[in-house]
């Protein structure tokens, strides 16, 4: 069975009296341990994409499931509990908490989870390890580069062990080389069997991953399996 | 949502947002503060007030005979009209309904002398229930009772400054004070609000003044004290009444306005009252007005608070907040902020009006105070309001859709 299986997706968004069509029926699915690059260039549709399978934005047509559960007509509590339960985020903008430290960062979906206190606290150390962090944990976002601040993102996005990762340009705020590195790093946890989708406009970003997928206008012009490029050799 | 991680929560982002806290707490503290000392100066002022005119009883008429300006009844004009004891007892007869208690009153000079020392005193001779229309406040010993009224005792109580002067610090109670040439003995020392002129008044028995007054029954005025409960209206009906039944009694022309004179205080306490009124209105509306502008300061700062926070609730909403917790740990702050600064601004606000105390006399504020009740009350208004403040933008905020809240600026 799929990890996410979409049919006929529409997304319009009303412009005052225009109405804007981005996705104009995609029909798309994602195995489990996949590492899926979603590319295309600005307005093609490709974050309007992401966003609705990460359920910050709902469709207005068409299906969506993920891991046999139907993604549909969800309340905001219902889908905050979704999002919790089943994906872990990573942003361009990193989006961490500026007055909690890296440590408090990465337990934070797991106070959402109501692990206890202390349970929450191992864990987060335990990803900020995975991730080479462990000596930043108790630093504040303000005192890390931004790799390092993106791997702290990537430590918050796998503590709540979710079924899929979703990374939205992870690397579009980064230097190369420290974007090799966090590609090695998500390259990593996919090798470990996670599914991750990353949404990016760069062809070596998307190259290192398993297979492409290309937006335009749209649409899904392009659907291929690519032969992955290691980032570890650049790193 | 009292369970204690979210507490733990709230203490860790209330401890690393500093001057956020502090702004907000601030502004409640400054606004209870400011209201707490303004309700407090405006009771001090209320208090110089009843201090300026409340010196003496309120429910009381003082009857004074004069001089007829009219011929009566056969009468000539320009008699004089005096009262005596079988006066008394007719009001206490006729009215006696009406009364609390009824006491005569005579006033002499005399040189009073202890040992060495000797002054000039103004005795007052009357029955023991002077002391109600006067607020004679007793500090030793006891006041003229019945038994100096049916003895005609030559016992006498003194004034605190009577006191001071003569006995120089001494025991007065016991002693013998040489009073125009015959010794009293003390039985009391009293203090009275009304200044240092009522505190050098020596009383008497009433009785003993006229036995010594060539066993005369005649009095200077009477003291009327009336039931408060019969109001003013009550008050106005009782000094017309005894002013008809004195006319009649003593052959006065109704129309003669110098046969005898009714001094009714009740008249001035309505005014007074009246005047207190206002000064209340006044205040209330300055007290009003704080605490509105502490509201409106309140949430000024919530809704900044919340506006600051969007992106974080974004964060928090797509890691799996859901709606309610984000309200729930806004309003939880916020609410934990203005309670503690808000009771810190109450306490400072009642230690200032019990520090100042006596010290902006000067200024027409004695003693300023606050009703805790009053102070606790607002307290809790103003954090109520706070809340309310607080989660409208929080509600707001939490149904933005996180991919908004996140959106880059």
């Amino acid at each position: 069975m799929a990890m996410i299986e979409i049919k006929d997706l529409h997304k319009s968004y009303q412009m005052g009296s225009n109405s804007l069509h981005v996705l104009k029926g995609i029909n798309f699915s994602v195995e489990a341990g996949e590492l899926v690059a979603i590319m295309g260039s600005s307005g093609s549709g490709k974050s309007t994409l992401l966003n609705i399978l990460g359920m910050l934005d709902e469709a207005n047509e068409g299906s969506y499931v993920l891991d046999g559960v139907p993604i549909k007509n969800l309340n905001e509590t219902k889908a905050a509990q979704y999002r919790n339960k089943f994906l872990g985020f990573i942003f361009q903008s990193f989006n961490l908490i500026n007055y909690k430290s890296a440590a408090e960062n990465v337990a934070l979906p797991l106070y959402y989870q109501r692990m206890p206190r202390k349970e929450r606290q191992e864990k987060a150390i335990k990803y900020l390890e995975q991730v080479g962090l462990k000596e930043w944990a108790t630093h504040l976002p303000s005192e890390l580069s931004g790799g390092q601040k993106q791997r702290v993102a990537i430590a918050r996005a796998m503590a709540a062990e979710p079924k899929v990762l979703l990374a939205d340009e992870p690397t579009g705020a980064l230097d190369s080389k420290t974007s090799y590195e966090v590609m090695d790093l998500i390259q990593k946890i996919n090798d470990a069997g996670n599914t991750i989708l990353v949404v990016t406009h760069e062809p070596d970003i998307a190259d290192m991953c398993k297979r492409i997928v290309h937006l335009k206008d749209g649409v899904i012009v392009e659907d291929k399996k690519v032969k992955q490029v290691r980032a570890a050799q650049y790193v | 949502m009292f369970n204690r991680d979210n507490w733990k929560e709230i203490f860790e982002t209330i401890q690393k947002n500093k001057l956020r806290t502090f702004l907000s707490g601030f502004t409640v503290a400054l606004g209870i503060l400011i209201f707490v000392v303004l309700y407090g100066f405006g009771n001090g002022l209320k208090n110089t007030f009843s201090e300026f005119f409340g010196n003496d009883a309120t429910n009381v008429l003082y009857l004074f005979p004069g001089r007829t300006s009219e011929p009566y009844l056969g009468y000539k004009a320009n008699r004089r009209i005096e009262f005596d004891n079988s006066d008394l007892k007719d009001i206490k007869e006729n009215f006696a309904m009406f009364l609390d208690y009824v006491t005569p009153q005579i006033s002499r000079g005399a040189l009073a002398k202890y040992g060495e020392e000797s002054d000039n005193y103004s005795i007052r001779a009357a029955a023991p229930s002077i002391q109600e229309a006067e607020k004679v406040i007793l500090m030793e010993g006891r006041f003229i009772n019945q038994s100096d009224i049916d003895n005609k005792t030559k016992n006498i109580v003194i004034g605190r400054l009577v006191k001071k002067d003569l006995f120089k610090g001494k025991p007065a109670l016991g002693e013998f004070i040489d009073l125009g040439g015959s010794s009293y003995r003390v039985v009391g020392v009293f203090q009275d609000d009304g200044g240092d002129r009522e505190e050098r008044i020596i009383y008497m028995s009433y009785t003993t003044r006229q036995r010594l007054d060539k066993a005369t029954d005649k009095v200077d005025q009477i003291i009327v004290g009336f039931k408060p409960a019969i109001g003013y209206e009550g008050a106005m009906a009782l000094e017309k009444s005894l002013s008809t039944y004195f006319r009649e009694k003593k052959y006065i022309s109704p129309k003669d306005p110098n046969g005898m004179y009714i001094r009714n205080v009740t008249d001035q306490l309505k005014q007074n009252q009246q005047f207190a009124g206002v000064l209340q209105i006044i205040i209330s509306f300055f007290c009003v007005g704080t605490l509105i502008a502490g509201i409106i300061g309140i949430s000024n700062i919530m809704v900044f608070v919340v506006k600051e926070r969007t992106k974080e609730i974004g964060i928090r909403k797509a890691l799996g907040a859901t709606p309610k917790s984000v309200i729930g740990t806004i309003l939880l702050e916020s609410i934990f902020i203005t309670t503690i600064s808000g009771f810190i601004g109450m306490m400072i606000g009642v230690g200032i009006l019990t520090g100042l105390g006596d010290t902006l006399k000067d200024y027409f504020i004695t003693d300023p105070y606050i009703d805790m009740g009053i102070a606790i009350a607002s307290t809790i208004m103003l954090i109520i309001f706070g809340g309310i403040a607080g989660y409208i933008p929080a509600k707001r905020a939490a149904d933005i859709k996180p991919i908004v809240a996140l959106r880059d600026e």
